[in-house]
């Protein structure tokens, strides 16, 4: 095999386990899940979670909502993900804004970046929207962890942790669609 | 035209049944209960207006075994109008939600909200999926119902006919979110 075709089965072979994603989740202490359906994280994620007995799934109409309920379960010291599309977080800025930011609370976002292109960086995608979500979450000061693959399922954990333990929202942008 | 109540009477009389339940409150509702008497289960929604019934839904899910009262405003309760849906469909037995209808954007100047003095508060939350949904006109009736209101298996909504207050232009807000409530309102909690 060519070097060229090595690496086309390389990248072929990547992927991101919606599993593994709900395993760190829920080994950071998360019971609650608050979403509005994002195509991107739909089947690998949102499903498994809607047939999780052990989480808790909050189906919200505005993404917004999420960032005030997840706020609200903190001071009742309980853990939540909120579970977006890129176009919710681009929404929902405002209350990012006030709640989460200059509020300082612990709000955990899974950002899913719905029609980037496989392998191509988020910023360098086509899509106006995709390209632009680092630069808005780098903006609102926000610390963020890129998980386009299984190596990366092991920055979900610790960034949780971190989030509650600082008081300090972060954002985890999903690159490749779960499976 | 229905009668209308004074903000301030309400938080009086809001004052003489709340014991050891969460208030959440915002905006000029947060600046009359604050008026009533610093107390640690005061919980400010600030930042982002519309989001009241949100925090509120929040900490009633986290926090089953205590009453949680979201002091809302119309125009905010307006912002965040899915907020009904999204509280029918986990029906917290704790939490109720009273939306203080003065048609008017106080916090903002004095403007009418959209469709001032004709939008159905109670209707929209019915619909939504709250049964328990109603109004208040009169002082008196407020705080004859107010004990059962606190008592009974919600999602509760009610919503209060309140006389519009003068625009409170700079506010004050921005000094209700302190770290020192925060504080105290995670330690009662604790």
């Amino acid at each position: 095999m060519t070097k060229t075709a090595k690496a086309a089965v390389a990248v072929a072979s990547r992927t991101l386990s919606g599993a593994a994603i709900i395993r760190a989740v829920k080994d950071a202490g998360v019971e609650y899940v608050l979403s509005v359906p994002d195509l991107h994280t739909s089947e690998g994620v949102l499903k498994r979670v809607a047939n999780d007995k052990e989480l808790k799934l909050v189906r919200v109409c505005k993404e917004d909502e999420t960032i005030g309920i997840a706020a609200g379960l903190s001071f009742g010291n309980k853990r939540a993900l909120v579970l977006i599309q890129y176009t919710g977080f681009l929404y929902a800025m405002n209350a990012i804004r006030g709640v989460a930011c200059e509020n300082k609370m612990p709000i955990v976002m899974m950002i899913g970046l719905l029609t980037k292109e496989p392998d191509v960086a988020p910023r360098e995608s086509s899509k106006f929207g995709v390209r632009i979500t680092e630069p808005m979450i780098d903006v609102l000061g926000i610390e963020q962890h890129y998980i386009d693959t299984d190596d990366d399922i092991s920055k979900i954990k610790p960034a949780i942790e971190k989030a509650y333990a600082t008081s300090t929202p972060v954002a985890l942008v999903i690159g490749r669609r779960p499976i | 035209m229905p009668g209308r109540m004074n903000r301030v009477a309400v938080m009086q009389a809001l004052k003489k049944r709340i014991t050891n339940e969460i208030v959440v409150s915002t905006y000029s509702c947060a600046l009359d209960w604050i008026a009533q008497g610093e107390r640690d289960l005061n919980y400010f929604s600030h930042g982002a207006m519309g989001l009241a019934s949100s925090h509120g839904l929040g900490l009633a899910l986290a926090r089953p075994e205590r009453k949680v009262v979201v002091l809302d405003g119309d125009g905010s309760l307006l912002m965040n109008l899915g907020t009904l849906v999204s509280i029918a469909g986990q029906a917290p037995k704790n939490l109720v939600l009273f939306s203080f209808q003065n048609n008017a954007y106080e916090a903002n100047g004095g403007h009418p909200i959209p469709q001032a003095n004709t939008v159905d508060f109670p209707a929209l939350a019915l619909s939504a999926g709250i049964p328990n949904s109603s109004s208040i006109q009169e002082i008196g009736e407020f705080e004859r119902r107010l004990p059962e209101i606190l008592q009974a298996a919600g999602p509760t909504f009610v919503n209060l006919h309140i006389e519009q207050g003068p625009p409170r232009a700079g506010g004050g807000y921005e000094q209700l979110y302190t770290e020192a409530r925060r504080a105290a309102l995670r330690r009662a909690l604790a």
